[in-house]
């Protein structure tokens, strides 16, 4: 009877379906710390023990210091990863219901979106005033957590570090066609540009991205992808930020020494030389003060030496190290940005596809 | 039956579903002023981008119905070598997703080329293709299965040949199939993003997921997404033409179990084999020598394997529900639709399409937005992550049961009516019987696709709730290849398994099977046989 065997088949796979989906219900994913509810739908209720972060960073790079953080205060922190910019999207969808208490972002465009529609609360002088001014909000609304600097990744083999621009601009120089390798798309380009913009007028961005594009360079999806190439000697610098070549390093399971590419930061406080940040705000609609625990850890000298030796970015409070192989954030001479201003990347994003670059 | 209110209001919740995300738009895009909407869209960066979508997804569905009917008519019905090993993995494609067909291609030629870059437009159209075409390929493999073989008799004892039979009888048989097949394949494509951003082919998609990523615009992103509906509403445009020079072919009356006539290929069955069989190699072949090649590369390695099984049961779970909400929603439309040939019901169909071609970021944020306002308790639950699948994918359960419900030939439930059957038991004994195949496909094509979705995945999960797609964004978001390709490889895995279920179901030529269980039905006298209760039938007459 195969309309029989037909029936039985459904049902099995409904049953299975049924089942697997109660369990679903009720335990922990394994694998994760993060948390045993599937419900989590509101905040965290006073005294809980329990936060919710939405973090836009990834989860490699996060999450052991999260763990640390949890065995150390007991706190009970379930986080959920996405991208940063989704994240945002989602917060501000979200609005006042959502259930995050905190929100770790890889930019300060993306915290400057949501401290826009006041949805942050103000962080108090303690906190802000362990990170440099210009790596925290003006209005209060957020504070930098890590630092990381745009650089041009070179391969040493195919161009000296003394033939190397002093400044991104003169990138543009013909001599330098077709080899410069740039990932337009990426959040990291786009700060950049957005940056130029805020220090330079919209007419000086839009000139550099048109030469940039009437040089032909060597466009990728991402910033690993480039110091990939770099390193195999396919393109010999790109526009990259300084942690990448640390990544790729760990990925070919060699020291960043061993690496043929290496970061060169331009050298007179050029706006190729951004820093910018990765940073956190703490939600209006949480209750307590768990989340104010994790942002002060974040920024503890645990969690900044954390960052500077695991995810090689720069600690941003007093006295902590600074990632192997790199200048002191101090004597970086950084452009003067204001890195609230980051925030209109509509405009940048449509001078660079109107340059023909995306 | 057909008109039965139960089955009716059933298929208007379905639809309702669908329409999710277009409520979300059409709520959001009230909020802008209208003349900011039109600069946004008045541009002619917009221009070039519909031209680049519109051509992609053109290029795509042509090629994908020209390999999609080629091996499914070299399959069904030539004795190519290894035809049915080729009948499975022909369909094989379908279990990778186009992210990680685009990657594993890019990286494998970055291996065997320096500098040359393998992106852009025709890159898209390859990939695209040999990851889309057994959209095609498995309908039309079943319509050819169904087609009932005595009408092509007709034709040859009629003095045609084997081509003209082909053409003039099989061809218009399958043409339902075949269209519905094409609309999956450009609907797809059109709202693919994974493939288009990794080979850097600025589409719609591309610009609307840009717009998310780095704005947050959602403004941005939402008059894109109403445009992409348009451009969709095209798409229905060229596939309404081409359905309506379909026929309609009920099998009337018993007849006795034939096979369809084989084609012989002769000579040229070397040729014909070696073409068939190079489809499928090249399109997952190149993957699994892409993901050895990542494993190889790097050092990195995934949490162990408590990571790699809870990450594999999430996506056998998500899956699942996936496919059982989407099925228990399309069934009751599916069968509304093809028992109605009104203008209603095609229009719910469509409506339930047009949903489909907005990317999983659009539909995740309109489920986002539900759970925020209306259905609270439910937020960042199973159950929203499961309502935002049903919306994605109720088309692809949708088709098959569509037009294997279009095959009952409509005196089969007349005359059950007629022999004092009440609605229900029509439905129970005949219907859902006979439109079994269908929704067997459906919710294999829905289990399959689920397994691979990213974006809505990522953002309406449980928190900690952990996928092997999402495990493999992790990985790769940090460039950890190595550690990233064993959840590659499970996740291609596990896509095979109702990959394999739902071509073997295909696959089996059980076209005389239906139709002696019909005949069963429609005499009463047989109802024992079938575990039919007779007070049921007493029972039944004296509604």
């Amino acid at each position: 009877m195969k309309i029989a065997r037909s029936v039985a088949l459904s049902a099995a796979v409904l049953v299975l379906g049924l089942t697997t989906a109660c369990s679903g219900g009720t335990a922990t994913p394994a694998g994760s710390t993060a948390a045993s509810s599937a419900a989590g739908s509101s905040s965290a209720a006073a005294g809980d023990n329990k936060i919710v972060l939405y973090s836009g960073r990834n989860e490699k790079l996060v999450q052991p210091l999260i763990d640390q953080f949890e065995s150390k205060t007991g706190i009970d922190v379930e986080v959920r990863y996405g991208n940063t910019s989704q994240m945002a999207a989602q917060i501000l969808e979200e609005g006042d219901k959502s259930p995050a208490d905190l929100f770790l972002a890889q930019d300060a465009g993306a915290l400057g979106a949501v401290s826009s529609k006041g949805l942050f609360k103000d962080l108090d002088s303690k906190t802000l005033d362990l990170v440099p001014e210009k790596y925290r909000d003006a209005e209060n609304q957020w504070v930098g957590v890590t630092g990381r600097t745009r650089v041009l990744a070179y391969n040493p083999d195919m161009i000296k570090e003394a033939d190397l621009p002093k400044t991104v601009e003169e990138l543009n120089d013909p001599k330098y066609k077709g080899k410069v390798g740039v990932a337009p798309t990426n959040a990291s380009f786009q700060s950049f540009i957005t940056a130029m913009r805020v220090l330079q007028g919209d007419a000086a961005a839009e000139k550099y991205l048109s030469d940039l594009a009437a040089n032909s360079p060597e466009i990728r999806e991402g910033n690993g992808e480039i110091v990939k190439d770099i390193d195999a000697g396919k393109i010999p610098f790109g526009l990259v930020n300084h942690y990448y070549v640390y990544e790729i390093a760990g990925e070919k399971g060699v020291e960043y020494t061993d690496m043929k590419v290496k970061n060169y930061i331009f050298p007179e406080g050029n706006i190729g030389a951004l820093v910018n940040v990765s940073g956190a705000g703490i939600m209006k609609t949480t209750k307590d003060d768990e989340a104010q625990q994790l942002l002060d850890y974040f920024l503890s000298m645990d969690g900044q030496k954390y960052f500077a030796e695991k995810t090689f970015e720069y600690p941003l409070i007093d006295g902590a190290p600074t990632p192997a192989g790199m200048p002191k954030l101090e004597d970086i001479k950084t452009p003067d940005v204001d890195l609230n201003k980051l925030e209109d990347l509509e405009t940048t994003i449509s001078m660079i596809t109107s340059a023909g670059l995306a | 039956m057909r008109r039965h209110p139960v089955l009716a209001t059933l298929a208007y919740v379905a639809v309702i579903v669908a329409l999710i995300p277009l409520g979300y738009l059409l709520v959001r895009t009230a909020e802008y002023p209208l003349a900011d909407l039109f600069d946004e869209l008045l541009t002619p960066r917009v221009g070039k981008l519909i031209s680049t979508s519109l051509m992609l997804t053109g290029i795509v569905t042509v090629a994908c119905l020209a390999l999609g009917v080629f091996l499914a008519v070299l399959v069904m019905r030539s004795r190519v070598w290894g035809r049915k090993a080729l009948g499975v993995a022909a369909a094989l494609p379908l279990a990778i997703p186009s992210y990680v067909a685009a990657f594993g291609w890019k990286s494998l030629t970055d291996l065997v080329t320096t500098g040359q870059t393998f992106q852009g437009f025709w890159a898209a159209v390859l990939v695209m293709t040999l990851v889309t075409y057994p959209y095609v390929y498995l309908p039309v493999c079943a319509a050819l299965r169904d087609i009932d073989p005595s009408t092509e008799e007709a034709g040859r004892s009629l003095g045609d040949s084997r081509w003209r039979v082909f053409r003039r009888i099989t061809l218009p048989q399958a043409a339902p199939a075949i269209a519905s097949g094409g609309l999956l394949a450009a609907l797809y494509t059109l709202s693919d993003f994974g493939a288009v951003s990794i080979l850097r082919v600025d589409t719609f998609t591309r610009a609307i997921f840009t717009s998310f990523n780095v704005g947050f615009d959602r403004l941005g992103a939402i008059s894109l997404s109403t445009t992409l509906l348009l451009l969709t509403a095209l798409i229905f445009i060229v596939e309404g033409r081409f359905r309506k020079t379909s026929t309609r072919y009920a099998r009337l009356g018993p007849g006795a179990r034939r096979r369809h006539g084989i084609m012989r290929l002769k000579k040229w069955t070397p040729f014909f084999s070696i073409l068939g069989w190079l489809i499928p190699l090249v399109a997952v072949g190149g993957i699994l020598i892409a993901l050895v090649a990542w494993s190889l590369q790097g050092v990195s390695r995934p949490g162990g394997m408590e990571e790699l099984g809870s990450a594999f049961l999430g996506s056998a779970l998500a899956a699942a529900l996936a496919s059982l909400a989407t099925t228990v929603l399309a069934v009751p439309l599916g069968l509304y639709i093809a028992g109605s040939r009104s203008k209603v019901a095609r229009a719910l169909e469509r409506l339930v399409y047009l949903a489909h071609s907005l990317p999983g970021v659009v539909i995740g944020l309109s489920v986002v937005y539900l759970g925020i306002t209306v259905i609270t308790g439910l937020y960042q639950t199973m159950w929203l992550l499961v309502l935002a699948y049903a919306a994605l994918f109720l088309p692809l359960a949708l088709g098959p049961i569509v037009s294997s419900a279009g095959m009952i030939s409509e005196s089969v439930n007349e005359s059950a009516h007629s022999l004092g059957s009440a609605p229900l038991q029509v439905f129970r004994r005949v219907t859902l019987p006979l439109a079994l195949p269908g929704i067997a496909s459906g919710a294999l094509t829905v289990l399959l696709t689920a397994v691979k979705e990213l974006p809505a995945t990522l953002m309406l999960r449980p928190t900690g709730f952990e996928t092997l797609a999402t495990r493999l964004w992790t990985h790769t978001g940090v460039n950890a290849y190595a550690a990233a390709a064993p959840f590659a490889a499970l996740l291609v895995i596990l896509a095979i398994v109702p990959t394999w279920l739902l071509v073997t179901r295909v696959l089996r030529e059980d076209g005389g099977e239906r139709r002696r269980r019909t005949e069963k039905i429609a005499a009463p006298d047989d109802s024992a046989s079938l575990g039919l209760n007779p007070s049921d039938l007493t029972e039944a007459k004296k509604q």
